[in-house]
């Protein structure tokens, strides 16, 4: 017995030897990393890095701007700067900054997004869609369809979404900031159609989301499952989404259609104040998006597919984009917050017409 | 600490298992070796062959310019320093954890051991999400890490802590059942003989348990490497900072650059299967050594 508690005692020691050894090392690893961080942001002409934290489809878009600003803002300070690049569902990254991502710049889906990080994190001015022009929105996009090579099934408008046998493909409005732009351009169509009957226009949309076959939680996925899977005879989809498939993978395999009726889609982007400021990048990551409206930045946005802001490179791009008749979330829904409030808040119309198979 | 040790003989594993092979006729046997060939083709060796095929699908040159891409290689390095911080820290404490198991009596006792399997039984994501609630902005030691201006979730920390709960039980789980079957026997008679604790640990407990502690190690290793959901949830998905190997391959997937994701995908099955050689020589010679 006495034996045996000497033992005990000894292999005890050992015991709280380990112990003190592993929390040596966790708290090493876990402090040494933010440390060295603070002493790059205080030296002012070292290296700089700015973090993008954006939507899906964006990323070949700054991919090539990124490279592009960092030379221009080399030659003119002398001080170099790296951009890093987070892509993931708008709504997701949105949240993600808010739980303290820390992003320099943020280039979301939708203005939506970037009012929650103002009015749930507290991360930037609610009045931050005034700081740059055309609402802050360097470049728009519009809803346009995918479908496979010859049309099939022969879709020309919105209407045929709703016809019988026709798969329809578009992510989830609950997750996805793309989706809520599907939403609302059908929506819009369905109201000019039947002269703002909400009644009818509810009806159609149901129609419409009893032919969606498969719901991704993002428009990537969305895509992918259009392409990869082979499911479905449409892809709601970003135009530049969708000019992107037909040249990663084919214009022998899908073409575009273009409805009679589209939304404008206005994906803004904002500096996050409380970053910038702590980071000591505001300078950097403010020059970076009056970037996107230079005569430079607009022509890779161009040739991105996405819609310059500049009339005189858009008229350049003329036969890239086709002219659409488009409606405008704040003219046609009052702006975002309501549309959100309508449409995709718990109980929303969204929620009143769709009902999971 | 335990106040005493137990007197626990070792009990030698059951060697007495019957034999059934012998009583089935030729026939069952065959269908079900051809059922369990079948399957393992039909689900393990067909898509691996797929990984293999895929990633060279556009030749050579778009392999090794994957392999050799910035935002990859850093996503390689920060695999590998999530393991090499990781794995040790797992070691010991599955070390720690599986010695006060098995070589001491206390209150609790039972608890412990099915704590340290909650890693297994927990989703993933779950075990990153734990780590969101905790250190983020809004979380509960969001506001003090703030001031303090250290980051923990979207940096490698927070990495290393996800990939840490999810790797937790291996070590310790291949541990314990090892040294309940020794017992403590040996210690005791060593500590009689006079040796301290600690020669004790190196000299005696140490060269017991080594083939199943390397076999935990390996199998933890080869977890932290391939863990997808936890890593997700705190990463952040920085390119060329927070994304490690499977959450590269991912993006790569979704900017269809389908042959550098399975070129990269390659990569890391190629590390499992000379996982999987090591874990066998390990076996084999753990039974020579035995």
């Amino acid at each position: 017995m006495l034996l045996s508690r000497k033992i005990a005692y000894k292999l005890s020691f050992f015991l709280m030897l380990f112990a003190l050894v592993l929390a040596g090392c966790s708290s090493n690893e876990a402090g040494s990393q933010p440390a060295k961080k603070t002493e790059d942001a205080a030296k002012k002409k070292e290296p700089i890095q700015l973090l993008n934290v954006s939507y899906d489809p964006t990323r070949e878009l700054y991919e090539e701007v990124n490279a592009e600003f960092a030379k221009e803002w080399e030659k003119k300070t002398g001080q170099q700067v790296t951009i890093q690049q987070s892509h993931g569902g708008s709504g997701k990254q949105g949240r993600a900054v808010i739980d303290g991502l820390e992003a320099d710049v943020v280039t979301l889906a939708l203005a939506y997004d970037i009012d929650e990080i103002a009015d749930k994190g507290g991360l930037l001015s609610k009045d931050w869609q005034k700081k740059l022009d055309d609402n802050s929105t360097p470049y728009t996009s519009t809803i346009v369809f995918l479908v496979r090579k010859g049309n099939p099934k022969g879709i020309k408008d919105w209407d045929d979404l709703t016809k019988k046998g026709v798969s329809v493909i578009t992510p989830n409005p609950k997750t996805s900031g793309g989706a809520r732009w599907n939403y609302l351009a059908a929506w819009a169509y369905a109201q000019e159609k039947f002269g703002g009957d909400e009644t009818k226009t509810k009806n159609f949309m149901s129609q419409l989301y009893k032919n969606v076959e498969v719901l991704d939680s993002g428009a990537r996925g969305a895509t992918t499952t259009f392409v990869e899977r082979g499911i479905g005879d449409v892809l709601i989809a970003w135009e530049n989404e969708a000019f992107l498939t037909l040249n990663e993978l084919g214009k022998d395999k899908f073409e575009i259609v273009v409805p009679s009726l589209s939304i404008l889609a206005e994906p803004p982007v904002a500096v996050v104040d409380k970053v910038v400021d702590k980071k000591g990048t505001r300078e950097a990551a403010e020059a970076y998006l009056k970037f996107l409206y230079t005569d430079k930045g607009q022509e890779i946005i161009a040739k991105n597919y996405y819609r310059p802001r500049n009339q005189a490179i858009l008229d350049k791009y003329a036969d890239v984009f086709p002219k659409i008749n488009l409606v405008t979330i704040d003219d046609y829904f009052g702006g975002w917050k309501k549309a959100q409030e309508k449409h995709f808040n718990d109980g929303g119309t969204f929620d009143q017409i769709y009902q999971p198979k | 600490m335990a106040g005493h040790v137990s007197l626990q003989y070792s009990t030698s594993p059951q060697q007495n298992q019957t034999r059934i092979q012998d009583s089935e006729p030729r026939w069952v046997r065959w269908f079900l070796i051809a059922i369990a060939l079948a399957f393992i083709s039909l689900f393990l060796l067909l898509p691996l062959a797929a990984i293999f095929i895929k990633a060279f699908e556009k030749g050579i040159a778009v392999f090794v310019n994957a392999i050799s891409d910035p935002d990859a290689l850093a996503a390689i390095k920060l695999t590998a320093v999530i393991a090499i911080i990781t794995v040790p820290l797992n070691a010991i404490f599955g070390v720690t954890a599986a010695w006060v198991v098995t070589k001491f009596q206390f209150k609790g006792k039972s608890l412990l051991i099915t704590i340290i399997d909650l890693p297994f039984a927990i989703s993933p994501v779950i075990a990153g999400l734990v780590f969101v609630l905790l250190f983020s902005a809004h979380g509960l030691f969001g506001q003090w890490l703030l001031e303090h201006n250290i980051k923990i979730i979207f940096a490698v920390p927070g990495i290393v802590l996800a990939t840490l709960l999810v790797t937790l039980p291996f070590v310790a789980r291949e541990l314990i059942p090892l040294m309940q079957t020794q017992g403590t026997t040996d210690e005791e008679a060593s500590m009689t003989l006079g040796a301290s604790g600690w020669k004790t640990f190196w000299l005696v407990t140490l060269p017991n348990i080594k083939w199943g502690l390397l076999y935990g190690i390996i199998l933890s290793t080869a977890r932290a490497i391939g863990e997808f959901g936890a890593v997700s949830v705190v990463s952040g998905h920085i390119r060329g900072l927070t994304n490690t190997m499977p959450l590269h391959i991912e993006i790569l997937y979704n900017e269809y650059q389908f042959s550098a994701a399975f070129a990269v995908a390659s990569l890391m099955s190629l590390f499992a299967i000379f996982t999987l050689i090591i874990k066998n020589v390990i076996e084999w010679k753990a039974k020579g050594a035995s």
